[in-house]
């Protein structure tokens, strides 16, 4: 199952790393990086495949939520299937 | 592999122009509920409704979760209760508001619909007993909606049962007078009432509708009001395209939701509804994108076609999405729901008979439309016979949700609260039509054939 991880905020030192840290840690595997400015933010966007992931879907999520809120950035984890649904026939 | 561009475009999409799926509504059939001992009936509905949809509030948390898409709403729809009711021997209805009242807090979910009756060629005894409770029903439940169907193209309008709405609207207002007159909202007139509508207040389950079904209603007026931002002063075939694609891909996202909806409950899927339905959020309203075409506010000249425009795109857009598009699938335009239809309406550029035009070109009706409190049940009715005449005429629902605010007049304003909004008292008619309500009888089924 794969995902799609997007961090959004003003650019600072140690995002990649706090995310990639906790992706590590819940045995979730990058596949793909990029940035991209949104409305001049910095965006950063990583495909991801969760299909050994230790935790469920639900904990990951809230947990990558709180890494973000103490780096001052907001973090979201989707499926990847809504952007599928939305923009591929 | 999908673009940045492209997830970046649904991230604003619910993130800044509020796209989110409105409602996850379960139908039910309770027609096996049927008993001739009244308590055992209602037994037997809440144990089925709160068994089937024992996990639709939870299923519905998990996908919003896992697909970052606000899901607003988990709701039920049920059987009508007149025809569920009617093999009960009682008179008193309001006990199966209660079940269902019940039923609809256990699972969680914010409003349950099918408090109902279908009447458009006559009463049933059931019906009959159904509609006088009405009253009661709404003021003692908090999560209980109900509608009646009074007329329909192929039947004609029931005008006994246009009359007694009237009466009916009146005293549930004064019911519910302590609570903002709250009763009102919770109670649809209808004409042609669709079968499988996930939205409130309307929304029950058919006859002909699947033991259990999941339909899932998509809104999103911000998305079409950004799109058309975009098009500036282009021609109305660019800003009908643009409608289309845009509707095109919000329902493409109601229908992953709901297939996933209905594989995690086991429970068939029956339809996306596409339709635009505004909520007092800023950026969340349908005036403002007929504002965006280019008209200075809801109710000048040309909001009509603004609207057809904008109504017909959304379905042609929407129509091509799902493998499956069903409920009323438009533009809604509640009064109270729309900041800019409230403003609008409380400055008086919107009057009441611009929108009964709107309503012949877009999905709904007259919807949370409030009026003074001194209003008679006739003019209400009145009012209701005109609603359902437009809907007869152009095989098109139509309905009447309106609020006769007790002790107020033109100028004030009834606060709702939450997503009902607040609703400006709108001038009505003080002509007299009581004679016109009081002859009764049926008005004919239409023509279908010399059309002009």
């Amino acid at each position: 199952m794969r995902a799609v991880i997007t961090v959004i905020g003003c650019d600072k030192i140690g995002i990649i790393a706090g995310v990639t840290a906790e992706l590590a840690n819940d045995n979730i595997n990058i596949l793909n990086i990029s940035q991209a400015l949104m409305d001049n933010l910095f965006t950063m966007i990583m495909m991801v495949d969760m299909s050994e992931c230790s935790q469920p879907f639900a904990e990951v999520s809230d947990r990558l939520k709180s890494c973000g809120q103490q780096m001052g950035v907001e973090i979201r984890i989707q499926k990847e299937e809504i952007f599928d649904s939305m923009h591929r026939i | 592999m999908i673009g940045n561009k492209e997830i970046l475009e649904t991230i604003r999409m619910i993130q800044e122009d509020k796209l989110d799926i409105r409602t996850i509504t379960m139908g039910i059939t309770l027609l096996d509920c049927a008993d001739s001992d009244p308590s055992a009936a209602c037994r037997k509905i809440y144990d089925k409704i709160t068994r089937r949809a024992e996990k639709l509030v939870r299923t519905g948390e998990d996908i919003e979760r896992e697909y970052g898409i606000p899901i607003i709403n988990k709701r039920i729809s049920v059987t009508p209760i007149a025809m569920v009711a009617a093999a009960s021997d009682t008179d008193k209805y309001v006990d199966f508001a209660l079940a269902l009242d019940k039923a609809a807090a256990t699972t969680g979910v914010n409003f349950i619909g099918g408090f109902s009756a279908l009447v458009q060629k006559g009463y049933s005894d059931s019906a009959i007993k159904l509609i006088n409770s009405i009253p009661e029903a709404l003021t003692s439940t908090d999560r209980v909606c109900a509608s009646v169907n009074v007329g329909s193209t192929q039947a004609g309008i029931n005008m006994d049962a246009v009359r007694r709405m009237g009466e009916v609207i009146v005293e549930t207002s004064r019911m519910s007078a302590g609570c903002a007159c709250n009763g009102c909202a919770k109670l649809v007139v209808f004409c042609n009432a669709p079968n499988d509508n996930p939205f409130m207040a309307g929304a029950f389950h058919g006859v002909g509708e699947p033991e259990c079904v999941i339909n899932v209603g998509v809104s999103g007026p911000g998305v079409v009001k950004r799109a058309l931002e975009r098009v500036k002063g282009q021609d109305f075939t660019t800003v009908s395209e643009t409608i289309k694609k845009t509707a095109f891909k919000v329902t493409r996202m109601g229908q992953l939701v709901a297939s996933e909806a209905s594989s995690r409950l086991g429970v068939p899927f029956g339809i996306v509804d596409l339709s635009l339905a505004p909520t007092p959020a800023v950026g969340d309203s349908v005036a403002e994108i007929l504002m965006e075409m280019g008209i200075e506010k809801a109710g000048a000249c040309g909001t009509t076609a603004a609207l057809a425009i904008l109504n017909d795109a959304v379905k042609k857009g929407g129509a091509m999405a799902s493998s499956s598009v069903g409920g009323l699938s438009g533009a809604f335009i509640p009064v109270s729901e729309d900041n800019q239809m409230l403003a609008a309406a409380a400055d008086g550029s919107l009057t009441l008979e611009r929108l009964e035009a709107m309503t012949a070109v877009c999905s709904v009706g007259l919807d949370m439309v409030v009026v003074p409190g001194d209003t008679p049940a006739t003019t209400i009715s009145a009012m209701i016979a005109d609603e359902m005449a437009i809907g007869m005429i152009n095989t098109k629902t139509t309905a009447v949700r309106v609020i006769p605010a007790m002790g107020m007049q033109v100028g004030d304003t009834l606060e709702f609260g939450g997503l009902l909004g607040s609703g400006p008292v709108m001038k009505i008619s003080t002509l007299d039509s009581s004679e016109f309500i009081a002859r009764g009888g049926r008005i004919p089924a239409p023509l279908n054939s010399l059309k002009n």
